[in-house]
């Protein structure tokens, strides 16, 4: 689905990824975790190239992205992103977020964009809210608009940039509880999140990165209680 | 009893005769705002570009506009366009506030876009949106949003602004007032009276301005 080779990204003279190698497969889920600079947004940022990459290359679905090509906005559509901070439109109402992608970009016709708005909505919990703003609504709704905002696109991969760690304590459940679906039902997914439950129930490989590097992947029973690299274990120590 | 050279009993009674001229000086001025309005939508956008070839001009126009003054910028409309290519006062003076508006309203409009989250355009890119799409969709309806207050700070200056359109013969309120008071004797007079004039239409615009703010209630400031 996704390959990353060799990845580097430098801003200035800061060194943020290093060789990064990744490849996720089709309904794979994959945790990414590390430390606060560690480099886990911007990867994600460079695989749905809102960071270009100076070095390295990106596969997806087996073709080489190149950068430079005019038609980002096209992969873009079949790679989904989940913002920390929901990043919805607030001069627009909940259904609309959702189906701005569906009408603009692929001009589905209204009828039927609502109709998939309203499924959506009903997916994640938030029917009753369609007609409301962003601004009249919790964290963890606005978080659970997001993801079908971004599931409107129907893209072939959804990548989440800690999807609930602007939220209360109290709200992060209903995040998680639909990002769990989304898993079981076998949507692929690039998660970067410091959630346990979350890592331990959904996810088929947990990365750790440190320092622009990945240090150690493996199952997350492996990650979680047999680190191999002692700085996994010194970071796990400080989270759990 | 001492004699006062000034008869302001006398002010009501002219006011009719200043119709035409109010009239006059909201034409000028709604046109010329719309003419910034376009003018500063199109130079915001080019000042915003990446690419220095279109930011050039532009910076430019903003430079010039901003760094020389309103009359001197009329004087030369005037003399350049009425003179030459014949063509009506009032429409360089149209021109002269439009133009001079217009570098005013493209930093109120880039400063609008600039202050909107780069969250938001990330957002429209990841849902495939082009640059193109995803300003027109996302990024300007808020931004205009957030231009009105100072734009309406911009209609008020434009308003008053209009004022200078009398030093190129355009027979707006102040011109009409000049004349008037030097045939009747009475120019302090008029000019009170075309002062009235100018208070109330500042007052109904900053009304409206305000009005339009609150139906579009900035309060979604954040999603
Ligand atoms: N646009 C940018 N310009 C310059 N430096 C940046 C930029 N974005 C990120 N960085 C730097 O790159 C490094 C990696 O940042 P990144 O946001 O990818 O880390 P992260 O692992 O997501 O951290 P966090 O857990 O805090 O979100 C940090 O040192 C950060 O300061
Ligand atoms: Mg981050």
């Amino acid at each position: 689905m996704i390959q990353v080779k060799k990845l580097n990204k430098w801003f200035g003279k800061l060194h943020v990824l290093k060789d990064v190698d990744i490849s996720v497969k089709e309904k794979e889920v994959v945790v990414i975790i590390g430390a606060s600079g560690s480099g886990k947004s911007t990867l994600l940022r460079c695989i749905n190239f809102l960071e270009r990459a100076q070095k390295g290359q990106i596969f997806i679905e087996g073709k080489e992205v190149k950068p430079k090509g005019k038609d980002l906005h096209l992969i873009r559509q079949d790679v989904g992103m989940v913002f920390q901070h929901f990043n919805l439109f607030p001069h627009k109402t909940v259904l609309q977020n959702v189906i701005e992608g569906p009408t603009q970009v692929k001009k589905m016709p209204m009828s039927q964009a609502k109709e998939l708005g309203h499924e959506l909505l009903k997916k994640v919990g938030l029917e009753d809210k369609a007609n409301s703003y962003p601004s009249m609504i919790s964290g963890g709704q606005k978080q659970r608009v997001a993801i079908a905002r971004a599931l409107a696109m129907q893209p072939k991969v959804l990548l989440f940039d800690e999807p609930t760690s602007a939220l209360d304590p109290e709200l992060v459940g209903e995040v998680l509880v639909v990002m769990d679906d989304l898993a079981k039902e076998g949507m692929t997914m690039v998660v970067v999140t410091h959630e346990m439950w979350f890592a331990k129930e959904a996810a088929d490989r947990v990365i750790y990165m440190d320092a622009g590097r990945i240090i150690e992947e493996g199952t997350p029973e492996k990650i979680f209680s047999k680190p191999e690299n002692e700085r996994t274990q010194a970071f796990l120590k400080q989270i759990l | 009893m001492i004699d006062i050279p000034w008869d302001f009993t006398v002010i009501p009674s002219y006011f009719p005769r200043f119709y035409g001229a109010a009239w006059l000086t909201l034409q000028i001025t709604v046109l010329g705002i719309l003419l910034g309005l376009v003018l500063g939508l199109i130079t915001a956008l080019m000042r915003i570009s990446r690419s220095k070839i279109i930011q050039g001009p532009a910076l430019f126009y903003i430079w010039i506009i901003r760094g020389t003054p309103l009359l001197l910028q009329l004087f030369i409309i005037y003399f350049g366009l009425v003179e030459f290519v014949d063509i009506p006062r009032l429409t360089s003076a149209v021109i002269g506030l439009g133009v001079h508006n217009g570098a005013y309203m493209a930093e109120i409009f880039r400063g609008a876009i600039q202050s909107i989250d780069r969250g938001q355009k990330e957002a429209a890119y990841s849902l495939g949106m082009t640059k193109t799409k995803a300003m027109r969709r996302i990024i300007l309806p808020q931004a205009f949003k957030r231009s009105v207050p100072p734009l309406g700070n911009q209609f008020i200056i434009a308003l008053k602004d209009s004022s200078l359109a009398s030093a190129v013969s355009v027979r707006e309120l102040l011109l009409t007032a000049r004349q008037i008071g030097s045939s009747t004797m009475m120019m302090l007079e008029m000019f009170v009276v075309v002062g009235v004039y100018y208070l109330l239409m500042t007052s109904v615009l900053t009304v409206l301005v305000g009005k339009l703010e609150k139906r579009l209630k900035v309060s979604d400031r954040r999603s």
